[in-house]
Protein backbone atom coordinates (compact mmCIF):
# COMPACT_ATOMS: atom_id res chain seq x y z
CA UNK A 1 0.00 0.00 0.00
CA UNK A 2 1.11 3.21 -0.84
CA UNK A 3 -1.66 5.49 -1.64
CA UNK A 4 -5.37 5.75 -0.96
CA UNK A 5 -5.97 3.06 -3.54
CA UNK A 6 -4.85 0.31 -0.68
CA UNK A 7 -7.34 2.31 1.42
CA UNK A 8 -10.28 2.76 -0.97
CA UNK A 9 -9.89 -0.72 -1.60
CA UNK A 10 -10.32 -1.99 1.76
CA UNK A 11 -13.34 0.16 2.48
CA UNK A 12 -15.08 -1.67 -0.10
CA UNK A 13 -17.59 -3.52 1.49
CA UNK A 14 -18.71 -6.38 -0.17
CA UNK A 15 -16.09 -9.34 -0.31
CA UNK A 16 -15.89 -12.87 -1.87
CA UNK A 17 -18.59 -15.03 -0.87
CA UNK A 18 -19.28 -18.61 -0.41
CA UNK A 19 -22.78 -19.76 -0.28
CA UNK A 20 -22.89 -22.59 2.26
CA UNK A 21 -26.71 -22.83 2.53
CA UNK A 22 -29.30 -23.13 -0.46
CA UNK A 23 -29.20 -21.20 -3.16
CA UNK A 24 -32.52 -19.33 -2.42
CA UNK A 25 -31.40 -18.02 0.95
CA UNK A 26 -28.68 -15.28 1.91
CA UNK A 27 -25.18 -16.68 3.22
CA UNK A 28 -24.12 -16.26 6.45
CA UNK A 29 -21.18 -14.79 4.77
CA UNK A 30 -23.33 -12.38 2.17
CA UNK A 31 -25.24 -11.35 5.52
CA UNK A 32 -22.04 -10.46 7.34
CA UNK A 33 -20.57 -8.62 4.30
CA UNK A 34 -24.39 -6.34 4.22
CA UNK A 35 -23.71 -5.90 8.23
CA UNK A 36 -20.25 -4.11 7.48
CA UNK A 37 -22.36 -1.91 5.47
CA UNK A 38 -24.12 -0.67 8.31
CA UNK A 39 -27.31 -2.77 7.17
CA UNK A 40 -29.69 -3.19 10.25
CA UNK A 41 -31.79 -5.33 8.88
CA UNK A 42 -28.74 -8.05 7.79
CA UNK A 43 -27.38 -7.69 11.99
CA UNK A 44 -31.24 -8.75 12.82
CA UNK A 45 -31.08 -11.63 10.33
CA UNK A 46 -27.79 -12.45 11.80
CA UNK A 47 -29.15 -12.30 15.38
CA UNK A 48 -31.90 -14.53 14.38
CA UNK A 49 -29.73 -17.24 13.08
CA UNK A 50 -27.07 -17.36 15.89
CA UNK A 51 -28.51 -15.35 18.93
CA UNK A 52 -30.14 -18.37 20.32
CA UNK A 53 -26.78 -20.42 19.80
CA UNK A 54 -24.63 -17.43 21.22
CA UNK A 55 -27.25 -16.81 23.90
CA UNK A 56 -26.93 -20.47 24.91
CA UNK A 57 -23.26 -20.77 25.16
CA UNK A 58 -22.80 -17.57 27.31
CA UNK A 59 -25.00 -19.20 29.48
CA UNK A 60 -23.45 -22.29 29.78
CA UNK A 61 -20.17 -19.95 30.08
CA UNK A 62 -21.82 -17.83 32.99
CA UNK A 63 -24.42 -19.90 34.33
CA UNK A 64 -26.12 -16.18 34.68
CA UNK A 65 -28.61 -15.03 33.21
CA UNK A 66 -27.81 -11.53 32.72
CA UNK A 67 -24.27 -11.89 32.57
CA UNK A 68 -24.70 -14.43 29.08
CA UNK A 69 -27.24 -11.58 27.77
CA UNK A 70 -24.62 -9.07 28.66
CA UNK A 71 -22.30 -11.10 26.46
CA UNK A 72 -24.37 -12.06 23.73
CA UNK A 73 -25.24 -8.01 23.51
CA UNK A 74 -21.48 -6.95 23.75
CA UNK A 75 -20.65 -9.67 21.37
CA UNK A 76 -23.48 -8.53 18.65
CA UNK A 77 -22.10 -5.40 18.51
CA UNK A 78 -18.60 -5.88 18.22
CA UNK A 79 -19.93 -7.74 15.31
CA UNK A 80 -21.49 -4.59 13.78
CA UNK A 81 -18.71 -2.72 14.40
CA UNK A 82 -15.80 -4.83 13.22
CA UNK A 83 -18.09 -6.97 10.23
CA UNK A 84 -15.65 -5.18 7.92
CA UNK A 85 -12.75 -6.85 9.51
CA UNK A 86 -14.48 -9.93 8.79
CA UNK A 87 -12.34 -12.01 6.02
CA UNK A 88 -14.38 -14.52 4.41
CA UNK A 89 -11.13 -16.47 3.02
CA UNK A 90 -10.19 -16.96 6.65
CA UNK A 91 -12.86 -18.53 8.57
CA UNK A 92 -17.01 -19.07 8.04
CA UNK A 93 -19.07 -16.51 9.43
CA UNK A 94 -20.61 -18.56 12.01
CA UNK A 95 -17.31 -19.34 12.86
CA UNK A 96 -16.37 -15.59 13.17
CA UNK A 97 -19.49 -14.93 14.90
CA UNK A 98 -19.40 -17.34 17.76
CA UNK A 99 -15.71 -17.31 18.57
CA UNK A 100 -16.48 -13.53 19.48
CA UNK A 101 -19.13 -14.70 21.42
CA UNK A 102 -17.02 -17.23 23.19
CA UNK A 103 -14.08 -14.77 23.74
CA UNK A 104 -16.75 -12.38 25.14
CA UNK A 105 -18.15 -14.59 27.95
CA UNK A 106 -14.61 -15.98 28.64
CA UNK A 107 -13.22 -12.91 29.44
CA UNK A 108 -16.62 -11.62 31.00
CA UNK A 109 -16.57 -15.41 33.08
CA UNK A 110 -12.69 -14.65 34.26
CA UNK A 111 -13.58 -11.09 35.16
CA UNK A 112 -16.32 -11.71 37.37
CA UNK A 113 -14.82 -14.65 38.95
CA UNK A 114 -17.95 -16.58 38.88
CA UNK A 115 -16.89 -20.63 37.62
CA UNK A 116 -18.21 -22.87 40.23
CA UNK A 117 -16.80 -26.89 40.82
CA UNK A 118 -19.97 -27.97 39.09
CA UNK A 119 -19.42 -26.33 35.71
CA UNK A 120 -19.88 -29.83 33.58
CA UNK A 121 -23.87 -30.18 34.60
CA UNK A 122 -25.80 -27.90 32.73
CA UNK A 123 -27.62 -26.19 35.19
CA UNK A 124 -29.87 -24.58 33.29
CA UNK A 125 -31.70 -27.26 31.68
CA UNK A 126 -34.80 -25.61 29.97
CA UNK A 127 -37.68 -27.62 30.67
CA UNK A 128 -39.46 -28.38 27.09
CA UNK A 129 -36.82 -26.45 25.55
CA UNK A 130 -36.75 -29.86 23.57
CA UNK A 131 -39.92 -29.38 21.99
CA UNK A 132 -39.07 -26.06 21.41
CA UNK A 133 -36.13 -26.26 19.33
CA UNK A 134 -35.89 -27.12 15.56
CA UNK A 135 -35.28 -30.53 14.67
CA UNK A 136 -32.22 -29.83 12.90
CA UNK A 137 -30.78 -27.92 16.10
CA UNK A 138 -31.21 -30.93 18.61
CA UNK A 139 -30.16 -33.08 15.60
CA UNK A 140 -26.99 -30.88 15.44
CA UNK A 141 -26.58 -31.20 19.20
CA UNK A 142 -26.67 -34.60 19.71
CA UNK A 143 -24.10 -35.01 16.62
CA UNK A 144 -21.56 -32.91 19.15
CA UNK A 145 -22.41 -34.61 22.55
CA UNK A 146 -21.60 -37.89 20.66
CA UNK A 147 -18.80 -36.58 19.18
CA UNK A 148 -17.40 -35.70 22.41
CA UNK A 149 -18.39 -38.53 24.39
CA UNK A 150 -16.26 -41.02 21.74
CA UNK A 151 -13.09 -38.72 23.18
CA UNK A 152 -11.21 -40.66 25.57
CA UNK A 153 -11.98 -38.79 29.42
CA UNK A 154 -8.50 -37.82 29.49
CA UNK A 155 -8.91 -35.77 26.45
CA UNK A 156 -12.68 -34.77 26.95
CA UNK A 157 -12.44 -33.32 30.04
CA UNK A 158 -9.95 -30.56 29.37
CA UNK A 159 -11.68 -29.16 26.48
CA UNK A 160 -14.95 -29.31 27.85
CA UNK A 161 -13.75 -27.17 30.64
CA UNK A 162 -11.38 -24.79 28.79
CA UNK A 163 -14.30 -24.28 26.44
CA UNK A 164 -17.81 -24.60 28.49
CA UNK A 165 -16.12 -23.50 31.93
CA UNK A 166 -13.65 -20.38 30.60
CA UNK A 167 -10.56 -22.06 32.53
CA UNK A 168 -7.16 -21.49 31.59
CA UNK A 169 -4.75 -24.25 30.62
CA UNK A 170 -2.90 -23.41 33.55
CA UNK A 171 -6.10 -23.66 35.74
CA UNK A 172 -7.04 -26.87 34.16
CA UNK A 173 -3.80 -28.79 34.86
CA UNK A 174 -3.91 -27.31 38.38
CA UNK A 175 -7.52 -28.76 38.17
CA UNK A 176 -6.81 -31.59 37.25
CA UNK A 177 -3.55 -32.74 38.72
CA UNK A 178 -1.74 -33.00 35.44
CA UNK A 179 1.65 -31.58 34.25
CA UNK A 180 0.90 -27.81 32.03
CA UNK A 181 2.51 -29.87 29.06
CA UNK A 182 -0.03 -33.29 29.70
CA UNK A 183 -3.02 -30.72 29.65
CA UNK A 184 -1.78 -28.82 26.33
CA UNK A 185 -0.70 -32.14 24.50
CA UNK A 186 -4.23 -33.51 25.29
CA UNK A 187 -6.13 -30.61 24.15
CA UNK A 188 -4.36 -30.64 21.18
CA UNK A 189 -5.13 -34.64 20.14
CA UNK A 190 -8.33 -34.27 21.56
CA UNK A 191 -9.66 -31.00 19.60
CA UNK A 192 -8.06 -32.73 16.48
CA UNK A 193 -9.84 -36.11 17.03
CA UNK A 194 -13.07 -34.19 17.68
CA UNK A 195 -12.67 -32.40 14.38
CA UNK A 196 -12.75 -35.95 12.72
CA UNK A 197 -14.88 -37.24 14.44
CA UNK A 198 -17.42 -34.38 13.15
CA UNK A 199 -16.46 -34.10 10.07
CA UNK A 200 -17.64 -38.10 9.87
CA UNK A 201 -20.85 -37.31 11.69
CA UNK A 202 -20.83 -34.76 8.88
CA UNK A 203 -21.34 -31.59 11.10
CA UNK A 204 -17.98 -29.95 10.62
CA UNK A 205 -18.92 -28.78 6.93
CA UNK A 206 -21.64 -27.44 7.71
CA UNK A 207 -24.03 -30.79 6.21
CA UNK A 208 -26.72 -30.36 8.43
CA UNK A 209 -29.85 -30.87 6.53
CA UNK A 210 -28.71 -34.29 6.38
CA UNK A 211 -27.37 -35.60 9.88
CA UNK A 212 -26.10 -38.89 9.67
CA UNK A 213 -25.23 -41.22 12.59
CA UNK A 214 -23.30 -43.90 11.15
CA UNK A 215 -20.18 -42.99 12.78
CA UNK B 1 8.93 -22.23 24.39
CA UNK B 2 10.18 -25.01 22.04
CA UNK B 3 8.47 -25.21 18.62
CA UNK B 4 5.95 -28.04 18.80
CA UNK B 5 5.31 -26.41 22.72
CA UNK B 6 3.90 -23.44 20.97
CA UNK B 7 2.46 -24.90 17.83
CA UNK B 8 0.48 -27.08 20.62
CA UNK B 9 -1.38 -23.71 21.89
CA UNK B 10 -3.34 -23.95 18.93
CA UNK B 11 -5.90 -25.88 20.48
CA UNK B 12 -5.65 -23.81 24.05
CA UNK B 13 -5.98 -20.74 21.92
CA UNK B 14 -9.08 -21.82 19.51
CA UNK B 15 -10.65 -22.99 23.16
CA UNK B 16 -9.87 -19.66 24.86
CA UNK B 17 -7.72 -21.48 27.50
CA UNK B 18 -4.92 -19.07 27.24
CA UNK B 19 -4.23 -16.31 30.11
CA UNK B 20 -4.55 -12.99 28.38
CA UNK B 21 -0.52 -12.98 28.62
CA UNK B 22 -0.26 -16.04 26.94
CA UNK B 23 -2.74 -15.21 23.97
CA UNK B 24 -0.85 -12.57 23.55
CA UNK B 25 2.27 -14.18 23.95
CA UNK B 26 0.96 -16.66 20.93
CA UNK B 27 -0.69 -14.04 18.55
CA UNK B 28 2.60 -12.82 17.69
CA UNK B 29 3.46 -16.15 16.80
CA UNK B 30 0.47 -16.83 14.98
CA UNK B 31 1.03 -13.61 12.78
CA UNK B 32 4.02 -15.17 10.76
CA UNK B 33 3.40 -19.21 11.16
CA UNK B 34 1.32 -20.23 8.39
CA UNK B 35 1.02 -23.67 10.05
CA UNK B 36 -0.44 -22.37 13.49
CA UNK B 37 -2.64 -20.15 11.13
CA UNK B 38 -4.09 -22.97 9.54
CA UNK B 39 -4.45 -25.55 12.65
CA UNK B 40 -5.86 -22.41 14.54
CA UNK B 41 -8.48 -21.64 11.45
CA UNK B 42 -9.37 -25.25 11.84
CA UNK B 43 -9.75 -25.39 15.67
CA UNK B 44 -11.74 -22.52 15.41
CA UNK B 45 -14.48 -24.02 13.54
CA UNK B 46 -14.30 -27.36 16.02
CA UNK B 47 -14.59 -24.88 18.82
CA UNK B 48 -17.65 -23.17 17.25
CA UNK B 49 -19.40 -26.65 16.62
CA UNK B 50 -19.01 -27.55 20.19
CA UNK B 51 -21.42 -24.39 21.04
CA UNK B 52 -23.90 -26.73 19.26
CA UNK B 53 -23.68 -28.61 21.70
CA UNK B 54 -25.35 -26.92 24.46
CA UNK B 55 -29.12 -27.04 24.73
CA UNK B 56 -30.02 -23.36 24.63
CA UNK B 57 -32.74 -21.72 25.36
CA UNK B 58 -34.24 -18.60 23.69
CA UNK B 59 -33.05 -15.71 24.40
CA UNK B 60 -34.85 -13.29 26.49
CA UNK B 61 -36.78 -11.02 23.22
CA UNK B 62 -35.77 -8.04 25.07
CA UNK B 63 -31.77 -9.09 23.98
CA UNK B 64 -32.83 -8.77 20.42
CA UNK B 65 -34.57 -5.46 21.03
CA UNK B 66 -31.74 -3.72 23.06
CA UNK B 67 -28.90 -5.24 20.65
CA UNK B 68 -30.75 -3.62 17.92
CA UNK B 69 -31.51 -0.55 19.62
CA UNK B 70 -27.97 -0.06 20.72
CA UNK B 71 -26.57 -0.76 16.79
CA UNK B 72 -29.26 1.77 15.38
CA UNK B 73 -28.41 4.27 18.01
CA UNK B 74 -24.70 3.83 16.67
CA UNK B 75 -26.20 4.66 13.08
CA UNK B 76 -28.46 7.20 13.76
CA UNK B 77 -25.25 9.57 14.75
CA UNK B 78 -24.39 9.03 11.12
CA UNK B 79 -24.24 12.51 9.62
CA UNK B 80 -25.58 11.91 6.23
CA UNK B 81 -24.27 15.15 4.52
CA UNK B 82 -20.93 14.44 5.53
CA UNK B 83 -18.83 11.21 5.86
CA UNK B 84 -20.34 7.80 5.65
CA UNK B 85 -19.25 6.93 9.13
CA UNK B 86 -19.04 10.80 10.93
CA UNK B 87 -20.78 10.87 14.52
CA UNK B 88 -21.70 13.74 16.19
CA UNK B 89 -20.53 14.90 19.04
CA UNK B 90 -23.41 13.02 21.16
CA UNK B 91 -22.47 11.18 24.48
CA UNK B 92 -20.70 8.51 22.85
CA UNK B 93 -18.48 10.83 21.23
CA UNK B 94 -18.20 12.98 24.17
CA UNK B 95 -17.39 9.48 26.12
CA UNK B 96 -14.58 8.29 23.65
CA UNK B 97 -12.99 12.45 23.73
CA UNK B 98 -12.80 11.71 27.12
CA UNK B 99 -10.45 8.34 26.85
CA UNK B 100 -8.84 10.27 24.63
CA UNK B 101 -8.17 13.14 27.21
CA UNK B 102 -7.79 11.01 30.23
CA UNK B 103 -5.17 9.24 27.96
CA UNK B 104 -3.29 12.32 27.14
CA UNK B 105 -2.94 15.00 30.06
CA UNK B 106 -1.77 17.30 27.95
CA UNK B 107 -5.39 17.04 25.90
CA UNK B 108 -7.28 16.78 28.03
CA UNK B 109 -7.87 20.69 28.73
CA UNK B 110 -8.08 21.48 24.90
CA UNK B 111 -10.43 18.63 23.95
CA UNK B 112 -12.76 19.59 27.12
CA UNK B 113 -12.81 23.01 25.85
CA UNK B 114 -13.36 21.68 22.46
CA UNK B 115 -16.43 19.35 23.19
CA UNK B 116 -18.78 22.27 23.02
CA UNK B 117 -17.26 23.13 19.39
CA UNK B 118 -18.29 19.34 18.36
CA UNK B 119 -15.07 17.38 17.84
CA UNK B 120 -16.17 14.62 15.43
CA UNK B 121 -15.70 10.95 15.46
CA UNK B 122 -15.33 8.65 12.28
CA UNK B 123 -15.77 5.17 12.90
CA UNK B 124 -12.50 2.77 12.35
CA UNK B 125 -12.96 0.54 8.85
CA UNK B 126 -10.81 -2.75 9.71
CA UNK B 127 -11.07 -2.36 13.27
CA UNK B 128 -13.17 -1.60 16.20
CA UNK B 129 -12.99 2.37 17.12
CA UNK B 130 -12.68 6.01 15.97
CA UNK B 131 -11.14 8.60 14.71
CA UNK B 132 -11.50 11.76 16.90
CA UNK B 133 -11.12 14.79 15.16
CA UNK B 134 -10.99 18.24 16.76
CA UNK B 135 -12.03 21.34 14.19
CA UNK B 136 -8.49 22.00 14.25
CA UNK B 137 -7.40 19.18 12.99
CA UNK B 138 -5.97 17.40 15.71
CA UNK B 139 -6.61 14.33 15.65
CA UNK B 140 -6.55 11.37 17.88
CA UNK B 141 -7.18 7.07 17.12
CA UNK B 142 -9.29 4.94 19.39
CA UNK B 143 -9.13 1.68 18.72
CA UNK B 144 -10.50 -1.27 20.51
CA UNK B 145 -9.06 -4.62 20.87
CA UNK B 146 -5.71 -3.76 19.13
CA UNK B 147 -3.33 -6.78 18.65
CA UNK B 148 -0.09 -5.93 19.57
CA UNK B 149 2.26 -4.77 17.06
CA UNK B 150 4.54 -7.87 16.32
CA UNK B 151 8.46 -8.25 17.80
CA UNK B 152 10.48 -5.86 15.74
CA UNK B 153 7.18 -3.97 14.32
CA UNK B 154 5.46 -1.23 15.16
CA UNK B 155 2.03 0.33 13.86
CA UNK B 156 2.27 3.35 12.11
CA UNK B 157 0.10 5.97 11.94
CA UNK B 158 -0.34 8.46 7.88
CA UNK B 159 -2.75 11.21 7.10
CA UNK B 160 -3.17 11.10 3.26
CA UNK B 161 -4.12 13.86 1.28
CA UNK B 162 -3.65 13.66 -2.63
CA UNK B 163 -1.42 10.69 -3.09
CA UNK B 164 1.61 10.75 -0.71
CA UNK B 165 0.96 9.89 2.72
CA UNK B 166 2.90 11.30 5.43
CA UNK B 167 3.93 9.67 8.74
CA UNK B 168 1.77 10.42 12.05
CA UNK B 169 3.52 8.84 14.35
CA UNK B 170 4.41 5.28 15.56
CA UNK B 171 2.32 3.19 18.63
CA UNK B 172 2.50 0.06 19.97
CA UNK B 173 -1.15 -1.36 20.03
CA UNK B 174 -2.04 -4.04 23.08
CA UNK B 175 -4.25 -2.56 25.14
CA UNK B 176 -8.17 -2.96 25.78
CA UNK B 177 -8.59 0.73 24.17
CA UNK B 178 -5.44 1.83 22.61
CA UNK B 179 -5.03 6.06 22.71
CA UNK B 180 -2.99 7.50 19.87
CA UNK B 181 -2.63 11.25 19.29
CA UNK B 182 -1.33 11.72 15.67
CA UNK B 183 1.56 13.34 15.74
CA UNK B 184 0.18 15.64 12.66
CA UNK B 185 -3.31 17.45 12.09
CA UNK B 186 -5.44 15.97 9.78
CA UNK B 187 -7.04 18.61 7.19
CA UNK B 188 -10.76 18.36 5.61
CA UNK B 189 -11.03 15.28 3.29
CA UNK B 190 -7.79 13.66 4.18
CA UNK B 191 -7.70 9.87 5.16
CA UNK B 192 -5.75 8.22 8.04
CA UNK B 193 -4.46 4.83 7.61
CA UNK B 194 -2.49 2.47 10.01
CA UNK B 195 0.01 0.30 8.83
CA UNK B 196 2.50 -2.01 10.15
CA UNK B 197 6.27 -0.96 10.10
CA UNK B 198 9.93 -1.83 11.01
CA UNK B 199 10.41 -0.36 14.63
CA UNK B 200 10.75 2.49 14.60
CA UNK B 201 8.91 3.73 11.79
CA UNK B 202 9.06 4.56 7.94
CA UNK B 203 9.11 7.28 5.87
CA UNK B 204 6.71 6.08 3.71
CA UNK B 205 4.52 3.33 4.00
CA UNK B 206 5.51 -0.52 3.64
CA UNK B 207 3.27 -2.46 5.15
CA UNK B 208 -0.88 -3.20 4.47
CA UNK B 209 -3.56 -1.12 5.50
CA UNK B 210 -4.47 -2.43 8.98
CA UNK B 211 -7.59 0.10 9.34
CA UNK B 212 -8.60 3.35 8.59
CA UNK B 213 -10.76 5.88 8.48
CA UNK B 214 -11.34 9.33 6.03
CA UNK B 215 -11.70 12.68 8.12
CA UNK B 216 -14.27 13.28 4.97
Amino acid sequence: MTSTGAVLALRAAPRGERVMRGAAETSDESLLARVAGGDEAALAELYDRFGRVAYGLALRVLRDERLAEDAVQEAFLAIWRQAASYRPDRAKAQTWVLTLVHRRAVDLVRREERRRTDVLEPELEPAGGSAAEAAETRDRRVAVQRALAQLPEEQRRPIELAYYGGFTQSELADRLGEPLGTVKSRMFTGLSRLRELLEESGQEEERWNEPEFTS
Amino acid sequence: MERTGIHELSAAYALDALSADEREEFEEHLAHCTECKETVAAFHDTAASLAHGVEAPKPPPELRARILDEARGERENVVALRPRWALRATGAVAAVAAVAAIAFGIWAASLHNQLGDRPEAFRLEGASGQLVLTPDGDAALIVNDLAPAPAGKTYEAWVIEGETPKPAGTFAGGETQTAFALTRTVPDGATVAVTIEPAGGSESPTGDVQFSASGA
